[in-house]
């Protein structure tokens, strides 16, 4: 299999059309014939980067590669940045306006989330500098 | 069991999202906090939840559900109507407690 790589624009405060480059993203996989474990896996992790990027971030993307091995996913935005990464990562910070909590959103779970779903993860990021979140799968 | 046999056992009233009423549901979960329901729900379940706004249909598609039903009189955003009949998955509405209605889920389709 050659590889094959897509980027999707993510707006910011963009709730209407949140979620939608996760969900084009299983349709992808699941046309490809991806184990549906690990379309979940990446699902989840998309969706959840796709959030912080509209509730948190700037302007964002999130770009996917898949492989024959591996699937690498990435999601980054020239947003404020996150000031304590380590305090970020865990379960139950979070920093979402009251607003998105009344929708069920800022409890603290969508980096811990990503973590948990992929089989590698990094995060960068640096006040005013936006971050950026690379996440590894194997198949 | 289907979705529309569940929703006459239990006259629950359908919001949108008609065409997906013979969708299979092999579970259940509930919840309102998303990134909990996007983390842990069961693929095939049937989840209830208070909110009513469009985001919850990314959920649902993702998750594989097989219907939302919104619990405590809350009622689905317009938008959110519109997204559940684009994707065929049902909305449905129970004006009372989402433990009552767990409850009789349970009794229905629940499983160890």
């Amino acid at each position: 299999m050659s590889v094959l790589k897509k980027t999707f624009h993510i707006n910011k405060k963009d709730f209407i059309h949140a979620g939608e480059a996760s969900i084009k993203i299983k349709n992808l996989l699941k046309s490809l014939n991806t184990d549906p474990k690990l379309i979940r896996r990446v699902a989840v992790c998309g969706y959840e980067g796709e959030m912080n990027v509209v509730m948190h971030g700037g302007e964002g993307f999130l770009n996917i590669q898949i492989n024959t091995g591996k699937i690498l996913l990435n999601i980054s935005d020239d947003g404020p940045g996150i000031e304590d990464i380590e305090r970020a990562m865990e379960k139950g910070f979070s920093t979402a306006l009251d607003k998105y909590r009344e929708m069920g959103f800022g409890a603290g779970m969508g980096l811990p989330n990503m973590k948990e779903n992929s089989d590698h993860f990094t995060i960068e990021s640096e006040k005013n500098r936006g971050t950026r979140v690379g996440m590894v799968f194997f198949r | 069991m289907i979705v529309k046999e569940l929703t006459d056992q239990l006259e629950l009233q359908i919001a949108a999202g008609e065409k997906g009423l013979s969708r299979e549901v092999l579970d259940g979960y509930c919840g309102d906090l998303l990134s909990d329901v996007m983390g842990r729900a069961p693929e095939g379940c049937i989840w209830l939840t208070v909110q009513g706004h469009q985001n919850i249909l990314a959920i649902a598609v993702l998750r594989e559900m097989a219907a939302i039903i919104i619990v405590g009189g809350h009622t689905p955003d317009e938008d959110t109507r519109q997204k559940a009949d684009e994707e065929g998955i049902p909305i449905l509405l129970w004006p009372k407690s989402a433990f009552e209605l767990a409850g009789r889920l349970w009794a229905i389709i629940g499983k160890k």
